[in-house]
């Protein structure tokens, strides 16, 4: 069970997050003028990496705060936290 | 008990508290201090139980967890009784009672045997390729495998006993007290380091602790007399908690483990009364040293599985520790050197050593003179190749080996024994490593698997780390735990070591026999019954996965997970496959290391603890006039209420009655209520529902629908506009915590901009719904300062009232159809306003109705319920529901997929109202719908989502979801159920007051 670091509150037991799928996903401003195509690829597609991911993680059952994760999902080595809005800190 | 058998020793065993068990119905003694294992064998006791597939008679074969023949049965025919249990960790007490598993009737006569004559038709895979088709019959072939095949009885009544979780933080964690655990968690402890350190035995000390001799010595000390001071010196630290019978069940990452304290296990029963048995501890440690030592590995040869065949350690540790001996005539058969410490340990006590018998043909080691001294027959260079006695062995063939080891020359020679301790070397104990994800590498020279890459902060010490002999263990577990744990001074001077032992060793993984291999039985694992032949048949067929091997053959599946022979399985497959150790992988250890108890794993988690449930503040109310509950999410929810042994059939139908001819009163407050403040609160709405919320005036109220991203309809609910910046949204009672969770998501990570506060006020207040044609004689009686008349409060709006006092909202809002309102008044006065309500409206009979008669209520009217109408597949359109969607928005949650070329199909399934022919009959909810039963396969056009017996309409009422059912208004269509077809028409799903005129009648 990971020991995640909330950006707002520390270092916190996995079974207080939930986990929210890929980061950095920008919904798009205009869905309206987007094809089928484009809208699908924001809505279905998703890379689930073997390596280096970047993830939203919901402290839902602490501040209830989003933040993004960079993860190594090939060994769940926890790279780093950072805020929603805020740069990846590594690429 | 044979006296010849039992030894004097000083270690653990107490010889003046003397033990009387019963083991299959028969009452034996022992001494405090034994096992089940040791107390059997010193009354001369191998065979034990039956092995799984064949039903052989098998032995007591380790002295420890890794055992994988004595597993029995714990307490007869109680509510304790416990399978899988291994004879080798059972501590005894008096009034024990175990018996033998996977026999019937009797461990000595097996009927089950008769597998062992059919095993030439019982290979790898047999009950694969046998009992699997035809797919029909399985249910025939499962109950006579089972019968033959079990493993031990489950209780069938509840557990007595008091299980516990317990969280545990320290800096480090030595898992095991073998000699290296002790040094490792002395130089933590004092260096300042808040430190655990757990073994599963009962004692501390390992194998250590017994090792007596002469050739094994510390600082000039007998390794025994050394430890018994370091150990005596840590039982005082102040930093250090000791914690014996605690076997660690599993390390995952983030030096996160699980471990199992056994508190009550060694106490007689009649001592154990509320006391709590077992703990599973949940350990965060900021480092971890794992010195988990190692596994003797048996040797894989002819009919290697015969009661009376034991590691040779285990014999050590039996006759050392517990004064045990298991036999009067000993063959010891080794490829390495330990066993000449277990001869050493018989030879002090004057047990006969018939032979010796090593695969290797030099032995070059102090200790190995030492046993050809004592006049011991060492045969050099030679294997067992057959063994003979079948409740207990009695004699053993042997033959020399050729020089490369793969055959045996020369003649055969029969050397008797009542006992044969083999030896195949050490494997390192990396289970716990592997779990948390740590990466092993195979060591060439004595063939093992040892840890190599870590994927935390921990550290494997020890044997378990591939360090073998005294001075290594002790000088690299100096040099390890110092760069470990960053420390100076590592409490230890000079610590100089005697050694009787070299570490050569002749691996062979399986020991050649005058027989062809299809006549031989070598077992690699013996729980389940897995044979070198086996694994070879496996790559014959094409396995070469060690995976694919082990669930083929069985290999490493019981309940041992293969402690024992899982190195031999993969030096097999590498052998006959000509490929290189480690190129195979190995098996994966799964957790727990060992078996664990469903009460340990559930703690205090059961009875009305298993599954916590939410009251409301009526609750009691509720209870107090006979409700009936029903679960929703993890609320208990008033269902309906029984007056005079009415069935719930009844008991609705008066209800819903009621709530249409007078008044009717419901306990809302489930409902999930978040509280939305901030400047763009209404922007923010417009944005989650699909209809537009910007011009809500202050004090309305409005219906809204939730959509996901993809469409289909997520939840709804009444919004209510309390200020300029300010709403309570209601969302249905299951999905409260997942609708803010999601509002929240957007909030944060898609529209930061927002001024936007959320906050669930769920708990906070109770929610009380009035209804029906009385509801409003009965709310002026409540608030009488309240104007009710429909200028002042129209349908759809909201005011802040009092009631002797304390403030309330009420909203006009209807879910029945009925001109109704909902009080909300903080929870704490919700019973009190409740009792009101029900005193106001004694003379309107009032009527308190629960869930059903609310579905029920809500059905009549077409209101769909999120969650039973829907299923994350309907989209508003398919609801029929269009007139919420706004066309004028530019966008919300979910509005562009509603014209995908999927959603916007024409065929996809749609809400509609069902009618059945006969009146009286009620559909069953979940029924399948079809248009013509005679086309075959039958094309099923949907399901009856709710389904009802309306008494205000006199009729049988549905609601289902049909393809293309929007255009299908007044079709006919079938329900076909088990003995008869049930025919329906599809009609509006407003089945009453479509024009609402009753909602809007002048009262
Ligand atoms: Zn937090």
């Amino acid at each position: 069970m990971f020991l995640i670091n909330c950006p707002f509150c520390g270092e916190r037991e996995q079974s207080e997050f939930k986990a929210g799928g890929e980061a950095h996903i920008v919904r798009p401003k205009q869905p309206t003028e987007l094809s089928d195509d484009e809208w699908a690829e924001y809505l279905f597609m998703r890379k689930n990496i073997k390596g280096i991911q970047f993830e939203r993680w919901n402290h839902v059952h602490g501040c209830r705060k989003w933040f993004n994760m960079v993860r190594d999902t090939s060994n769940d080595q926890i790279k780093a936290v950072y805020k929603m809005g805020e740069k990846p800190p590594v690429k | 008990m044979p006296n010849n058998l039992r030894f004097k020793t000083s270690k653990i065993i107490d010889e003046t508290y003397r033990v009387s068990f019963k083991f299959n119905n028969k009452t034996y003694f022992g001494f405090k201090g034994d096992t089940l294992a040791s107390a059997l064998l010193a009354n001369g006791i191998h065979l034990v139980g039956r092995s799984f597939k064949y039903h052989r008679p098998r032995g007591i074969m380790t002295s420890g967890s890794e055992e994988p023949n004595a597993i029995i049965q714990l307490h007869d025919n109680s509510s304790r009784t416990e399978p899988n249990v291994r004879a080798t960790e059972v501590e005894i007490y008096e009034g024990l009672v175990a018996s033998s598993q996977n026999c019937w009737p009797s461990v000595n006569f097996d009927i089950g045997g008769i597998n062992n004559l059919l095993s030439p038709i019982l290979p790898a895979g047999f009950y694969y390729k046998t009992f699997m088709w035809p797919a029909s019959f399985w249910e025939k072939y499962e109950y006579f495998i089972r019968k033959s095949a079990g493993l031990g009885k489950s209780p069938k009544v509840a557990d007595p006993d008091i299980y516990e979780h317990k969280y545990i933080h320290c800096d480090v964690l030595v898992i095991g007290a073998g000699i290296s655990g002790i040094m490792a968690a002395k130089m933590a402890a004092k260096n300042g380091f808040k430190t655990l350190l757990v073994d599963e035995k009962s004692y501390l000390g390992g194998s250590s602790i017994y090792d007596n001799s002469e050739f094994s010595k510390i600082n000039n000390q007998i390794t025994s007399s050394w430890l018994e001071k370091e150990i005596n010196e840590i039982s005082k630290l102040e930093n250090l908690e000791i914690k014996t019978r605690t076997s660690v069940a599993a390390f995952h990452g983030y030096n996160f483990l699980l471990a199992r304290e056994n508190l009550t296990d060694h106490l007689p029963i009649n001592q154990r009364e509320n006391k709590v048995r077992q703990r599973l501890l949940k350990i965060r440690a900021k480092k971890v040293i794992t010195a988990t030592g190692s596994i003797e590995r048996p040797l894989i040869f002819d009919n290697n599985d015969r009661p009376g065949i034991m590691l040779s350690s285990a014999i050590k540790r039996y006759i050392d520790l517990y004064g045990v001996a298991c036999g009067e005539n000993n063959i010891l058969f080794t490829n390495n050197d330990t066993a000449y410490e277990t001869a050493m340990s018989l030879i002090q006590r004057g047990i006969k050593i018939n032979a010796i018998i090593d695969n290797r043909e030099q032995i070059d080691s102090k200790i190995s003179y030492e046993v050809e001294k004592n006049n011991i027959k060492i045969y050099k260079g030679y294997t067992v190749v057959e063994t003979y006695g079948y409740r207990r062995i009695n004699k053993i063939s042997i033959m020399k080996l050729s020089k490369d080891g793969q055959t045996v020359i020369g003649d055969k020679t029969k050397l008797n024994c009542d006992c044969l301790g083999v030896s195949g070397g050490w494997t390192p104990a990396v289970h716990l490593f592997t779990q948390s994800g740590g990466k092993l590498k195979f060591r060439e020279e004595d063939q093992v698997f040892i840890p190599n890459v870590y994927s935390s902060d921990q550290i494997s010490i020890g044997s378990c780390n591939g360090d073998f002999g005294l001075e290594e263990i002790i000088k690299n577990t100096l040099f390890s735990i110092k760069k470990f744990l960053v420390i100076d001074n590592s409490e230890y001077k000079t610590v100089e070591t005697i050694s009787g032992l070299n570490q050569s060793k002749r691996n062979i993984w399986l020991l050649p026999s005058d027989k062809s291999l299809g006549k031989t039985k070598s077992f690699v694992d013996y729980q389940n019954d897995a044979t070198a032949k086996d694994i070879k048949l496996a790559l014959r067929e094409g396995f070469r996965s060690i995976e694919h091997v082990k669930r083929y053959t069985t290999t490493g599946m019981g309940t041992d997970q293969g402690k024992l022979g899982n190195m031999h399985a993969l030096g097999i497959i590498s052998e006959t496959a000509g490929t290189k150790m480690g190129e195979h992988g190995t098996t994966t250890f799964r957790p727990p290391y060992t078996p664990l108890t469903f009460g340990t794993i559930v703690g205090r988690n059961v009875g009305e603890f298993f599954d916590i449930f939410r009251r409301t503040p009526i609750h009691d109310w509720h209870v107090a006039n006979n409700a009936e509950f029903e679960n929703v999410g993890q609320w208990k929810r008033a269902w309906y209420y029984p007056k005079d042994n009415e069935n719930m059939h009844q008991a609705v139908q008066r209800e819903s009655k009621a709530a249409r001819d007078s008044a009717g009163i419901l306990d809302a407050s489930t409902l999930g209520k978040i509280d939305i403040q901030g400047t763009d609160a209404s922007e923010f709405l417009n944005r989650v529902y699909t209809n537009a919320w910007s011009k809500l005036a202050v004090g309305k109220c409005r219906y809204g629908l939730m959509l996901n991203e993809d469409g289909m309809v997520y939840d709804d609910g009444v919004t209510t506009r309390l200020g300029e910046n300010h709403y309570i949204m209601t969302t249905t009672t299951g999905g409260a915590a997942n609708v803010l969770g999601k509002l929240e998501d957007y909030l944060q990570t898609e529209w930061p901009e927002l001024d936007v506060y959320l906050s669930s006020v769920t708990d906070h207040f109770a929610t009380i719904s009035v209804c029906g044609p009385n509801s409003k004689k009965i709310v002026s009686k409540v608030i009488p300062d309240l104007d009710l008349s429909d200028e002042k409060f129209p349908h759809m709006s909201f005011k802040n009232v009092k009631i002797d006092n304390i403030k309330c909202r009420v909203m006009r809002i209807s879910f029945t159809g009925e001109h109704s309102y909902e009080i909300n008044i903080q929870a704490n006065f919700g019973k009190s306003v409740w009792e009101k309500c029900m005193e106001a409206g004694k003379d309107f009979n009032i009527t308190p109705y629960g869930t059903e008669t609310m579905h029920l209520l809500r059905a009549e009217k077409g209101f769909i319920i999120v969650g039973q109408d829907t299923d994350a597949t309907l989209t508003p359109i398919d609801l029929q529901m269009d007139w919420i969607v706004s066309k004028k928005k530019y966008d919300f949650i979910g509005k562009r997929s509603l014209y995908r070329s999927d959603t916007i199909r024409e065929d996809r399934k749609q809400l509609v109202g069902l009618l059945t022919e006969n009146p009286e009959e009620v559909l069953e909810e979940g029924a399948q719908i079809v248009a013509d039963i005679k086309k075959s396969p039958i094309e099923m056009l949907g399901h009856v989502t709710s389904s009802y017996y309306s008494p205000n309409l006199k009729k049988s009422i549905a609601l289902g979801v049909v393809k293309g059912g929007k255009n299908m208004l007044g079709q006919k269509l079938i329900i076909p159920m088990e003995n008869k077809n049930i025919n329906v028409t599809v009609a509006d799903p407003v089945f009453l007051d479509k024009e609402g005129e009753r909602l809007n009648a002048k009262l």
